[in-house]
């Protein structure tokens, strides 16, 4: 089971951060060549992501590179720094339509014909930043089988439906939108990022809601979050020990050739089994909460 | 009635072999004049003037002079101290100050001058340090732990002739403590052992305070003169530079990885005992102290150091019983001190001095400390950067980590582009066979003389590398950095806490 808890953002031109990034050990880490790269710096954000790609200490670690949107003059060329590079996925910016995807899945086959790169290797993953998209969601999600997730980006959203960020009430519709969308192309939902970092309490609260509602996971803008995040997706001791009862009983309900499971007197069924599975995986995988 | 010794018995004190040398009494004021006059009676020490001071207590040239580092970056005594001296005419002083940090600048011009000829410290920073390095000095500087400068001091190869001690406030006969007035600096930790010590004291006080003036950090009875100044330090610039908390998501990480060790290192119980040195991360560590305290329902007896606003949390919550203060590293420790009854203050001889009777870093059972380099054998230099240039502190380095049960080094692989962990270390302050742990960001390597604590570390799941490893990673990253270019001259003397030598710190050659 891939987790894919955290998404770490890491601005593109800072050299000093790309050399450090992975010792903050995050689900994945994305590059980031558009929004956090002035114009600029756009050129050697490029050549210094395409090296980091290719060392050795980030082959332990998802990649993800967000490349600027491929009707600017830098889309192309980031494109093919990412491809050729090795970044394991592609987040497209501003995505509104199915047809963006496409038109980014063909180009992404280009090139990976062109460099000799397995075809089909480059997953991509779509951000989701307009009311169209919102809409939109169900087909973009679905809109190719390179596709492996699908995030919600918060800020231009927002003033794309002319609010602005607050207690979560504003993204409600969008969240529970972009969420249905993966889970009909059964791919992974990554929710907005949290911009105030020194508010540990409000990241909380906003991780709980967004764990509550099915999202894999979130976009981090600093590396501080990353432990907390984690933390906060743990199962509890008490979750880990029911699972370990539903399994043991499920278990016991096969040896002894029953249809029927029954944990403490109540029934249990499949989807109960399958749950605790996963919960006991996801301990496996990440410890349980402190 | 007559009180004078009669004629006869005033013959005798004169004839009799037994009581040759006694002197007859006179009168009772005769060694006490002040007494009969209320003005002098109470404040005969009050000067008006550094200048004046200095001449009553006779430095000549050539004498030591001594400073406490209380006020860290903040501190406005040394510079302004010297600057009279210089004034007055001094030359070939021996400065004795228990540190130098980027504040003393202006030092370089009293060095040149040749005011001051020797410098025994316990680390340099800034310019000051760089000149030095580069050969400014023609005596090489003595570098000393806290505890090994009490012991300097001890066994009489430091004699402080005039010790120059600058505090907030005292009373009038010079009760005088680091809580009382406007700019406290806390403890007075390295202020007690000049007071102690020294031939004379001069107190520079920035307000006088009603007698007596309790607690009594450095005693009336220590005291020659006092001399009000218009400011002795500046308390906000204490947790600036090596003692500043941080947000950095790097500090922090390696701050958890170091409360990770002490939580899995067998000594983790509850009474254990912890103390955290300068540097971000090992201050930072204790805020990942608490949940692993409470979880587990342990408390500890106390923390040594250098303490810090987070000890001074986890004592107000009862985490921490006691806290053994010989700095105070911010504003929450100073008032700490001043308010909590289990927060006492200790001198450097009690805190380390290897030659002291008991010093309380022996009780130590985790320390955290911090390096410049570590090797792969674990020996740790924290005095000078990979360029060769002094910048740091030997401080209360190698008395705690010779001590303590537990000694963690803390910092992360590489610094911008050059490697902490390294071959062989530049200057070695402390022998790594006192070191237990190295946490990077990288990962945990655990010295091989620990392999109980390597294997309680592996058990837990940490990311335990060896440090050839974490070496060869850090290769990886940096390549193999060109050596540094050092000339014959020698300009740092590394004392071990002992007084021997452990390593010499020689002139660096200049860029071409």
């Amino acid at each position: 089971m891939k987790l894919r808890r955290s998404m770490l953002f890491m601005p593109g031109a800072n050299a000093g951060m790309l050399s450090t990034a992975f010792v903050f050990k995050p689900d994945s880490i994305m590059f980031d060549l558009e929004d956090a790269v002035t114009l600029r710096e756009k050129d050697a954000a490029r050549i210094l992501v395409f090296h980091a790609l290719q060392h050795p200490l980030y082959r332990d670690i998802e990649t993800v590179v967000r490349i600027n949107p491929l009707d600017t003059p830098f889309g192309l060329d980031d494109l093919q720094a990412a491809v050729r590079g090795g970044a394991h996925i592609v987040r497209l910016p501003k995505t509104d339509t199915a047809d963006d995807v496409r038109q980014l899945v063909a180009e992404i086959e280009r090139i990976e014909h062109t460099c000799g790169r397995a075809v089909g290797s480059t997953q991509v993953m779509a951000a989701i930043e307009s009311a169209s998209g919102v809409v939109n969601a169900v087909a973009i999600a679905t809109a190719s089988p390179r596709m492996m997730g699908i995030a919600l980006a918060g800020f231009d959203y927002v003033m794309d439906m002319q609010t602005e960020r607050g207690d979560g009430t504003e993204l409600f519709y969008a969240r529970c939108a972009v969420l249905h969308a993966a889970r009909v192309a059964k791919i992974d939902a990554f929710d907005v990022v949290y911009p105030d970092v020194n508010d540990d309490v409000g990241f909380l609260k906003e991780v709980d809601l967004i764990r509550r509602l099915g999202f894999n996971g979130k976009s981090l803008i600093n590396p501080r979050q990353i432990e907390l995040l984690h933390n906060a997706y743990a199962p509890t001791e008490e979750d880990v020990d029911h699972a370990r009862r539903v399994v043991a009983a499920a278990d016991k309900a096969a040896r002894d050739g029953l249809g029927v499971i029954a944990l403490n007197g109540k029934m249990i069924d499949a989807p109960i089994v399958n749950h605790a599975r996963r919960v006991i995986a996801s301990a496996q995988a990440s410890g349980v909460r402190r | 009635m007559n009180q004078k010794l009669n004629a006869q018995s005033r013959q005798e004190l004169q004839t009799n072999p037994a009581l040759q040398g006694l002197q007859p009494f006179e009168s009772a004021y005769t060694h006490t004049p002040y007494l009969q006059d209320l003005g002098q009676k109470y404040s005969r020490k009050i000067v008006e003037t550094v200048q004046e001071a200095v001449q009553r207590v006779g430095l000549k040239d050539g004498m030591t002079i001594s400073f406490h580092h209380g006020y860290r970056e903040g501190d406005r005594t040394i510079n302004s101290v010297v600057q009279i001296l210089a004034d007055m005419g001094f030359k070939n002083l021996t400065l004795a100050a228990s540190s130098l940090m980027s504040c003393n600048t202006p030092l370089i011009e009293h060095i040149k001058n040749g005011v001051i000829r020797r410098i025994y410290t316990s680390g340099m920073r800034g310019k000051l340090a760089e000149a030095i390095s580069n050969g400014l000095m023609d005596e090489p500087v003595h570098i000393h732990s806290h505890g090994g400068r009490a012991h300097l001091i001890q066994t009489g190869e430091i004699v402080i002739d005039v010790a120059f001690l600058g505090v907030s406030a005292c009373d009038e006969f010079g009760n005088a403590n680091g809580v009382n007035g406007k700019s406290r600096c806390g403890s007075l930790g390295y202020a007690k052992v000049d007071a102690h010590f020294a031939h004379n004291v001069i107190m520079l006080t920035e307000e006088f305070l009603p007698f007596p003036n309790t607690p009594v950090s450095i005693s009336q009875d220590q005291v020659d003169f006092i001399v009000k100044v218009a400011q002795v330090g500046d308390p906000s610039k204490i947790s600036v530079g090596a003692a500043r908390a941080t947000s950095d998501p790097r500090e922090l990480l390696i701050a958890r990885y170091a409360a990770d060790v002490i939580e899995h290192s067998g000594y983790f119980k509850d009474g254990f005992s912890l103390q955290t040195g300068t540097g971000a991360s090992s201050t930072a560590a204790t805020r990942f102290m608490e949940n692993r305290m409470r979880k587990a329902g342990i408390k500890a007896a106390f923390a040594l150091g250098g303490i810090s606003g987070g000890i001074v949390d986890l004592h107000k919550k009862g985490l921490i019983d006691t806290l053994i203060d010989t700095q105070s590293f911010d504003a929450d420790a100073t008032e700490s001190l001043r308010t909590s009854p289990k927060h006492i203050e200790v001198s450097t001889n009690e805190y380390a001095n290897p030659s002291s009777k008991g010093t309380f870093c022996d009780r130590v059972d985790v320390v955290i400390l911090s390096a410049l380099e570590i090797d792969v054998d674990f020996n740790v230099n924290v005095l000078t950067g990979s360029d060769g240039v002094m910048r740091g502190a030997s401080g209360g380095h190698s008395d705690v980590a010779a001590a303590a049960n537990l000694s963690i080094v803390v910092g992360p692989l590489i610094r911008s582009r050059i490697p902490t962990v390294v071959k062989h270390v530049t200057t070695l302050v402390t022998p790594g066979e006192c070191i237990g742990v190295l946490v990077t960001d990288h990962g945990i390597a655990v010295n091989p003389n620990r392999p109980e604590v390597e294997q309680r570390l592996r058990d837990a799941g940490l990311p335990v590398f060896s440090i050839q490893q974490l070496y060869e990673r850090a290769l990886e990253i940096s390549g193999q950095p060109s050596p540094i270019d050092f000339l014959d001259k020698v300009v740092g003397v590394v004392r071990y806490r002992d007084g021997t030598v452990i390593d010499l710190v020689h002139q660096i050659k200049p860029l071409a």
